[in-house]
């Protein structure tokens, strides 16, 4: 055998052991959450047996239990509302904020940009205690003087929360997004008498859309995955949907009711790969251009 | 109403609203991590004492944080190492080869990057179940016999590679598409007179691909640190809350817990700012020991 003929074999083995790897993770990925899907549609007594067995019927009951029980569906609403008005309030601040820092040099502007540049690096994680206890000592204050509070509790105060600590990402990627537009088009704009605030809405925004729909997509995704924060600001019975699916993972601790939990994982799990299936080609090209996450 | 006066209400009504939001719940807060750092601040109750560095005194001595911070440690060296490998070799392997089949790995390997950390937790509560478990089914299946019944994440000695694994299979997906999209940089021309000079693929990996894309890999690398500190938090608290017996916990699990079920806001804050400090030094570390002369193509 001569030396060529045996770094093929030994490129040949190689490749059949990556490829061996990526079937592999494949299946590790593939596997558990179609198990999960499986699990939702089983019936309790089901569990005891075999992890594998397939589902003797559609039991749909899980998800009436775990829409209605588990108050799956409450906490589905309020997601749905948190994340909504969180996405708008984000990009009402976020898109006039990033075009003015990109685009316009003023006292100040270059502070702001490394100010949000340096945003990037504050994780919510260290600084949702200090988030509480501002909250909490503000409800403090209003109760003592007003008689009435509003500021923990609150689905639109956490959704407030979602958007600011989502504002340095945001206005990192639009802002490398307007950077890159010539000054023409404004200049023709303003030329033809438009105004700055017209210019902007009605010539800038447009062109920005493929990045406003990045935005809206890591920040969905973000937002609608998003536990810690919301496990602190919600503390009564109004929760979020991820939130809730921990309570019923808890639950099912203590009373073992399987079908509604992979019922309420299913429901949490669904918008997102939906949305997934639906973009994931802009979702994986939007990233190689927004970099790197938290 | 004079051009200049209306050109600065415009960029001030534009950049306003961000810059108070941000102040408000990222400047102050983290400004607060400090502060607070330096109180004895305890419950509902809401006492503050001054006490200066006392927490930190406090800190430096307490054998939990040592033990939280060993877990981190070794959670952070366990899961970056595969991690990158990995999702190098497969990017490698699938922006260099067309093979059948290529664009269903890429879609399938970022999939648990879009699920929620608390969605993640119940799969891994589901497969790592020591009596109904996938895990324990599958191994049983093998052995033939009966079911082994492995505790994952209730034995001491395992439950932190359980964890590990758990974030090695979110994390790789994503690092993978990003590394694709930097070696879809590299210019093809390289690799023809390469394996015109008779290098295999193995080599123009080596040589041509990783030296390429090294500064990609070096920021990934610092990012990746941070992250991992801040994942392996999100992921204990719901899978195992730092047990069986602190086995799991990580540095920011015991800063949540210091400060939410002990109610000390000031030590939790110590802690706080101790990781922080340390994660941006390990960071720095990290990019100094990695630091080439970056290549041009």
């Amino acid at each position: 055998m001569n030396k060529n003929e045996h770094s093929n074999i030994k490129e040949k083995l190689f490749k059949l052991f990556v490829y061996a790897a990526l079937v592999l993770l494949a299946i590790s990925i593939v596997v558990p959450v179609a198990w999960v899907f499986m699990a939702s549609i089983k019936e309790n007594s089901e569990f005891y047996g075999n992890p594998w067995s397939l589902p003797k019927g559609i039991y749909m009951q899980n998800f009436i239990d775990a829409f209605e029980t588990a108050k799956m569906g409450s906490y589905m609403g309020n997601s749905v509302i948190v994340t909504a008005f969180a996405i708008l309030l984000l990009l009402v601040v976020a898109l006039p904020a990033s075009y003015v820092l990109a685009r316009y040099k003023f006292f100040g502007s270059k502070f702001f940009n490394n100010m949000f540049m340096g945003g990037l690096f504050i994780n919510v994680n260290y600084i949702v205690v200090p988030i509480f206890l501002m909250l909490l000592d503000g409800d403090k204050f209003l109760n003592q003087n007003f008689g009435f509070a509003f500021l923990l509790n609150n689905k639109f105060i956490l959704a407030l929360v979602y958007a600011s600590t989502a504002l340095p990402f945001t206005i990192y990627l639009l802002s490398s997004f307007f950077i890159t537009i010539p000054k023409d088009y404004e200049e023709a704009a303003y030329v033809d008498g438009s105004g700055y605030f017209r210019t902007m809405i009605s010539i800038m925004m447009p062109m920005a859309r493929p990045s406003i729909i990045t935005v809206i997509l890591f920040n969905f995704l973000a937002f609608w995955n998003e536990y810690i924060i919301s496990l602190t600001l919600l503390t009564k019975e109004a929760k979020t949907l991820s939130v809730g699916l921990m309570q019923l993972m808890q639950a099912q601790q203590a009373a073992a009711n399987y079908g509604q939990l992979y019922a309420g994982l299913v429901l949490v799990m669904l918008p997102t790969l939906i949305l997934y299936i639906l973009v994931q080609k802009r979702l994986t090209e939007g990233m190689s251009l927004g970099g790197l996450k938290g | 109403m004079n051009h200049k006066l209306k050109k600065h209400l415009y960029i001030t009504a534009c950049v306003a609203p961000a810059i108070i939001l941000f102040t408000l719940f990222m400047i102050i807060p983290t400004i607060n991590v400090f502060r607070i750092s330096l109180y004895k601040w305890g419950g509902f109750s809401n006492t503050k004492t001054f006490v200066g560095f006392d927490n930190y005194r406090t800190l430096f001595k307490d054998i939990n944080f040592y033990g939280s911070f060993q877990n981190s440690i070794l959670m952070i060296v366990l899961i970056t190492i595969p991690t990158i490998a990995l999702a190098l070799l497969f990017a490698g392997i699938l922006s260099r080869y067309k093979f059948r089949g290529q664009n269903f790995f890429r879609i399938v390997f970022y999939i648990p990057n879009i699920l929620s950390i608390v969605v993640i937790a119940a799969i891994f509560s589901a497969i790592y179940d020591p009596s109904m478990g996938i895990l324990n089914s599958l191994i049983g299946v093998f052995k033939g016999g009966k079911a082994a019944q492995i505790l994952w994440l209730g034995d001491q000695k395992i439950v932190i590679f359980s964890i590990v694994i758990a974030l090695v299979w979110q994390a790789i997906g994503y690092y993978m598409v990003m590394y694709m999209a930097s070696m879809a940089g590299v210019p093809e021309s390289l690799y023809e007179s390469a394996g015109l000079d008779g290098a295999n693929e193995i080599t123009m990996f080596f040589q041509i691909t990783l030296p390429l894309i090294w500064t990609n890999i070096r920021t990934t690398l610092t990012f990746f640190i941070i992250s991992t500190i801040n994942l392996s938090f999100l992921l204990v608290k719901i899978l195992t809350n730092g047990g069986p017996d602190g086995a799991t916990e990580v540095f920011l699990s015991y800063m949540y817990k210091q400060a939410y079920t002990n109610s000390s806001y000031g030590y939790g804050m110590a802690i706080g700012v101790v990781v922080f400090v340390f994660s941006f030094a390990l960071a720095a570390i990290v990019n100094l020991v990695t630091k080439r002369e970056p290549l041009e193509f």
